[in-house]
């Protein structure tokens, strides 16, 4: 298998964010982790990216053990996290190595500048652009270092719905452009089925997963598809109970601390 | 800037011009206590004519320049090591907070008996000035780096001295812009108290040479100078270069 967690686990001294989590991704596969807050989906994928410890348990990519963060492994935030000292073409270069030439580096940024749209703004600044764009840059510049599995936290949460929709086809032409394994973590039922070739669901407290299957359904995939709607059903009655339990615990301890 | 602005500000001064010009006929204060406007532009003009006012400038500058320099320096590598290393803060975080407390003025004594009456001990006051409120900026300035981007600069690659230098360092550069331009203003503060006690020359010096030489029109002129360079070095080389990085950096429309 590509990607390889094995009985993995992640405490902090005074609580269990999740453990046993087995996962085998495939090679070239666009897997989602879909789960209420809180039941460590994020953290996992940190753990993937190497900016988080592992508890318990070992993570390997291409038979690696993942120990630390590496340019194999790209990362796409919830914010963009552009450098704003830097131009559009100048963040898309960074995690290139000194041993590519500059002309090298001007051809990948033109590259990946043109595959999300951007050529127009290389020389922009990252504040002079809106929101989504500024996640398109962060995605040009993850690809830029031709990783071997793409990471992407929530990647769209910040964003308003309609730029949210472009971002999802520009996304799935990447996908099928770069065939790049992509790992992609989403509270959005609707945004994981819509993506994904297969969706791990989490639950919460403490984190498990609960459900994992496939989504075998043409693409690209209208939000009125009756597969579509049939799959989104089935997830929602599995979180359902999930997001019964955060809100009880939240209830209990109101109740509680303020009754 | 709007012209309506300057206009408004242009006719502040005039009033206030003129009423120090009425307070002077009224006879009220002695001529030699409380000198016209005209009087203390003369003073300045002649100043300015027989090369006094100039030199005592150009010492001053030279005061400045030297003390602001080490200032910066001093107070970089201290703001560096406490923003980087969470031993260092811990231990001597809060006292840099008292130091910063201190108004120069107080180190001057000290530094008359340590170095002697000469411009060493100014340059000495002035960089103690400059030091503390530079070094605490860098803290800051070092804190307030957004986690995100250490965190993206990570997963592609950059650690150690690489990540410090082209990440954390032009991060941090709007808010060490302002450190810069408040150890500019504490140490031109600085500067004045400690010329004003030391035997020259310096703004300062004049400035008390004017006093025991009961030249009022002299020490009004010399207090004018010294309120119009603070202001327009801040308004021409610090707030602009600060604004100029803070619009770059977007945290400025």
């Amino acid at each position: 298998m590509f990607l390889q967690m094995n009985e993995v686990a992640k405490r902090f001294a005074d609580h269990e964010v999740f453990s046993g989590i087995n996962v085998s991704i495939e090679k070239n596969q666009f897997v989602s982790i879909l789960g209420p807050s809180g039941c460590g989906k994020s953290t996992l994928l940190s753990m993937v990216a190497g900016l988080e410890d592992v508890t318990e348990g070992t993570l390997r990519l291409g038979g690696e053990k993942i120990l630390h963060p590496g340019t194999d492994r790209g990362m796409v935030f919830q914010q963009p996290a552009l450098f704003p000292w830097l131009t559009v073409k100048d963040n898309v270069t960074f995690p290139l190595k000194a041993d590519h030439s500059k002309r090298e580096k001007e051809q990948i940024a033109a590259n990946y500048l043109k595959m999300v749209h951007l050529t127009r703004f290389k020389d922009a600044y990252p504040h002079e652009l809106s929101g989504g764009m500024q996640q398109r840059v962060a995605i040009a510049r993850a690809l830029a270092m031709d990783p071997k599995v793409l990471l992407m936290d929530e990647p769209f949460g910040a964003l308003d719905e309609q730029t949210r929709h472009i971002l999802h086809d520009e996304l799935m032409k990447i996908f099928e452009e770069t065939k790049k394994t992509i790992l992609f973590v989403t509270h959005s039922i609707q945004e994981a089925i819509k993506l994904s070739d297969r969706v791990i669901v989490m639950g919460t407290r403490p984190g498990k997963i609960i459900a994992d299957f496939p989504i075998d359904i043409a693409r690209p995939r209208e939000r009125d598809d009756t597969k579509v709607i049939e799959m989104e059903k089935k997830i929602m009655e599995l979180l359902e109970d999930e997001i019964k339990k955060v809100m009880k615990e939240e209830l209990d301890y109101e109740t509680k601390h303020l009754g | 800037m709007k012209p309506s602005i300057w206009v408004k500000r242009i006719a502040f001064i005039i009033v206030l011009l003129a009423i120090w010009q009425g307070v002077y006929m009224s006879g009220y204060f002695p001529a030699i206590q409380f000198p016209p406007p005209t009087k203390v532009f003369q003073a300045l003009v002649e100043g300015f004519a027989d090369g006094t006012l100039v030199g005592a400038l150009l010492a001053s500058f030279k005061h400045l320049l030297i003390g602001l320099a080490l200032a910066i320096t001093l107070g970089t590598l201290i703001g560096v090591l406490l923003g980087k290393s969470r031993q260092a803060d811990e231990t001597a975080g809060m006292y840099l907070i008292a130091m910063q407390s201190i108004p120069s003025i107080v180190w001057v004594p000290l530094a008359i008996m340590l170095i002697g009456l000469n411009e060493t001990a100014v340059i000495f006051v002035v960089v103690l000035g400059g030091t503390f409120v530079m070094a605490l900026n860098v803290r800051t300035a070092i804190h307030s780096v957004p986690p995100e981007f250490i965190k993206a600069a990570r997963t592609m690659g950059a650690k150690g001295l690489p990540l410090f230098f082209k990440v954390e360092v032009p991060a941090s550069l709007p808010y060490y812009m302002s450190g810069i331009r408040l150890a500019w203003a504490f140490s031109w503060r600085a500067l004045m108290a400690g010329e004003l006690l030391s035997n020259g020359p310096g703004l300062g010096y004049s400035l008390r040479f004017a006093m025991d030489f009961a030249q009022m029109e002299l020490v009004i002129g010399i207090i004018i100078i010294v309120g119009v360079i603070g202001s327009v070095v801040d308004q021409l080389v610090f707030s602009k270069l600060e604004k100029k990085v803070m619009r770059r950096w977007g945290l400025l429309k």
